[in-house]
């Protein structure tokens, strides 16, 4: 299950070399996306996400917000 | 694994930077000015009017301690009685907008509503700076350059470049 964070709880992940998902369809994330962060949009995850994703470092995923 | 529930509007509407198309297209959070004065709601509008005219300003923006923004203090209200406290003076809740909105969304906003500036926060409200006409490319009239020489007693206006570089001056007769 995973841990809800908050923005600065994201920073200092990123700043410890975390991985950031941005799990929006690969229009949105051409337009904005955090820095550093991956496509991976919902409907691929499962299917992809042991292919793109590094299991040993934290994983920070996102949507566009709380709806 | 973490969910950043929030999300990427949460990330934005805190001015923090992104990668995408997007940031090709200027921003407010571009041409923001973070170093408006700020005063509180029990101040003394005098104490306030002091501080904002001799920070080269005509506006003030009311925060909490948090740095919520709780009002607006623009040329007209600094004009008011100084004895009265600023909450009494202020306008109260002002529209705010976002970092991420684009200038040119916000040019036509303030074009349409004849605002001459306005508070940018974060979505939980927190100042991030005003932005004014001239700094979304709407240019500032005679009459506005007169009314602030007016109500500040300055007869003349040093033209200030971003980062406060001064570009020129206007001397009280070409205005």
């Amino acid at each position: 299950m995973p841990r809800e964070i908050d923005r600065e709880g994201v920073r200092h992940l990123m700043e410890q070399g975390a991985q950031v998902v941005d799990v929006l369809p690969a229009q949105e994330y051409g337009e904005d996306h955090l820095p550093g962060a991956a496509n991976l949009p919902l409907r691929r995850i499962e299917a992809e996400a042991s292919q793109v994703l590094d299991p040993s470092r934290a994983i920070v995923v996102y949507c566009a917000d709380f709806a | 694994m973490y969910d950043y529930r929030a999300g990427i509007q949460d990330w934005m509407g805190a001015g923090l930077p992104t990668e995408g198309t997007n940031t090709e297209r200027p921003r407010l959070v571009d041409v923001v000015r973070g170093d408006v004065p700020t005063c509180s709601l029990g101040e003394r509008l005098g104490d306030v009017r002091s501080r904002v005219v001799a920070a080269g300003w005509d506006a003030c923006v009311v925060v909490s301690q948090e740095r919520v923004v709780l009002g607006l203090l623009r040329a007209e209200e600094l004009q008011a009685d100084p004895q009265l406290a600023v909450e009494r003076v202020m306008r109260p809740g002002p529209s705010t907008y976002r970092p991420f909105v684009s200038v040119t969304e916000m040019r036509r906003t303030m074009t349409e509503r004849n605002l001459p500036n306005s508070p940018v926060t974060t979505s939980d409200g927190k100042l991030v700076g005003l932005v004014r006409k001239q700094d979304v490319g709407i240019r500032q009239a005679p009459a506005d350059r007169s009314h602030l020489e007016q109500t500040s007693g300055l007869r003349a206006l040093v033209l200030l470049d971003r980062p406060r570089v001064p570009v020129g001056i206007v001397e009280e007769a070409e205005a």
